[in-house]
């Protein structure tokens, strides 16, 4: 069995969002919407504050109340974990939005561009008519796993076959793989570290790992 | 860990279901009760026309706003597709075989497919409970004690229409009256309920603020003045004013307290720091 996950390293992320980056320019996302973003967050009151950067979107959860919520079947989830969205399916109901705890999902009514009514060359070549009025979210660029998986490239480790987030990530701090090999890049960060999940306490078994050091 | 890395951070407001959302819980909670009541005050006959008219149409109003806000409409008829958990489908589902067992009853004149709709309209207002507690990423309405609080709301909206109805089309029933007043009191004793699992939950500030107003709306305005109206309608029972006025102040607040817990008070919860960390593989763990 395969369960892809990612963790993020909240001791190493920096906050450049070159993932954010990375996966707008993959994933050809509109103005709005952001699969990957990285929130900046400020704790405690003065002067006993505390900084970090915290990378989130869709924790493709072992029980998705997405999917659970969904009237049309249009969210799946693959047997890697992976949790997909079936554009051609999807009614845009939005239910799945108000499902989801992490704020992962988003509907884009219309189209939008960058700069103004007219989108640039990049975006007429990428626009996609199918996501228009649909939920959408982060795939864990699935066809990036699909192709490199099919040149017998292993996900997590050969960049054409791992997430544009974590490829692109500078400070190492977003790692991909299989949490069911013991011998995987996640599961050696995952034994060797301490960490969490976000909204645990939902029962959603998120596919999302947080590494964090308490100080 | 420092407690204070524990709370919430990053609500908002969402934005996916708006006012045309609220409509359909409005609408279709009031028109499947109304339904449901209409049946039963009718028992052994079929109910009115009149009454089953307006239910359906409640209905489908309520429906027709919830197509209107759909991204994809002409995609509608894939909200059958799965039965197997989501109460949206279960609700399409219902509201089909209410329409069916509605116009059924109507051509033949059958009473037994008058009441087998009423049956319907009241799964139909469970399902709309069950669909705001399915949604995890709103505290407000993923409070299990949400459920109960839309069927009593409904069922009181509908008994109080009916009412409306009766005052205008034949005599008003003071049973009916009865149980206006009777579940009036078990919607405040929902509400009640349902605010002090809310109060003790991680529900945000926010939504508790935007639903302060339902306090007053459905404890004074939607509790105490059905109770005074309708009280002085038993006693009065010729002044038919006195219960009108206690259906329209069971009604509105009604309306309102679904308007607001759609609209107004379904934030998010926001992001967070798990509160617990863990060392070791998630699996061995897990095992």
């Amino acid at each position: 069995m395969t369960r892809y996950v990612m963790v993020a390293d909240l001791n190493r992320c920096v906050g450049c969002q070159t993932c954010t980056a990375a996966c707008k320019h993959t994933n050809a996302t509109p103005p709005g919407v952001q699969w990957r973003k990285v929130l900046d967050v400020e704790m405690g009151e003065y002067p006993n504050v505390e900084r970090l950067f915290m990378p989130v979107g869709c924790q493709h959860c072992s029980d998705p109340p997405c999917m659970e919520v969904c009237p049309s079947t249009a969210t799946g989830q693959r047997k890697d974990g992976i949790v997909t969205i079936d554009y051609d399916i999807c009614i845009g109901c939005s239910y799945c939005a108000v499902a989801c705890p992490y704020q992962a999902r988003y509907k884009v009514e219309t189209p939008r561009f960058a700069y103004g009514d007219q989108p640039t060359e990049t975006e007429a070549i990428r626009f996609d008519e199918g996501r228009i009025g649909v939920a959408q979210k982060c795939t864990f660029c699935s066809d990036r796993v699909d192709a490199g998986l099919a040149r017998g490239l292993k996900p997590g480790v050969d960049p054409d076959a791992t997430p544009a987030c974590a490829n692109a990530c500078i400070a190492n701090a977003l790692t991909f793989g299989d949490l069911e090999d013991p011998d995987s890049n996640v599961s050696k960060l995952l034994t060797d570290n301490t960490w969490f999940r976000m909204h645990e306490e939902l029962g959603t078994e998120p596919g999302f790992f947080y590494l964090w050091n308490e100080k | 860990m420092n407690p204070a890395k524990f709370g919430r951070f990053g609500t908002s407001h969402q934005i996916s279901w708006d006012w045309r959302a609220a409509a359909n819980f409005i609408g279709g909670g009031s028109g499947s009760a109304l339904l449901l009541f209409a049946t039963l005050t009718a028992y052994p006959a079929s109910p009115p026309l009149w009454a089953v008219l307006a239910g359906l149409a409640l209905i489908g109003a309520g429906l027709a706003c919830v197509w209107a806000e759909i991204g994809r409409p002409w995609r509608a008829f894939n909200v059958l597709f799965h039965p197997q958990t989501s109460w949206m489908t279960r609700e399409a589902y219902v509201a089909a075989l209410i329409f069916l067992l509605s116009v059924a009853a109507l051509a033949t004149g059958l009473a037994l497919l008058a009441y087998s709709a009423g049956a319907a309209a009241l799964l139909f207002l469970y399902c709309q409970g069950r669909i705001l507690k399915a949604a995890r990423g709103i505290p407000a309405w993923r409070e299990p004690a949400v459920v109960r609080l839309i069927v009593a709301t409904g069922l009181v909206e509908g008994c109080a229409l009916l009412l409306l109805l009766q005052s205008a089309f034949a005599a008003l029933q003071t049973e009916m009256l009865g149980a206006l007043l009777v579940l009036v009191l078990l919607r405040a004793a929902s509400w009640l309920h349902y605010r002090a699992r809310l109060l003790a939950s991680d529900a945000p500030q926010s939504t508790r603020r935007a639903l302060a107003p339902a306090q007053l709306g459905l404890l004074l305005a939607g509790a105490a003045l059905p109770l005074l109206a309708g009280g002085a309608a038993l006693v009065l029972p010729q002044t038919v004013a006195f219960g009108v006025l206690a259906a329209i102040a069971a009604v509105l607040p009604g309306w309102h307290f679904k308007f607001l817990l759609v609209t107004r008070a379904a934030q998010v919860q926001g992001y967070a720091l798990g509160n617990k960390l863990r060392r070791g593989h998630p699996l061995a763990q897990a095992r």
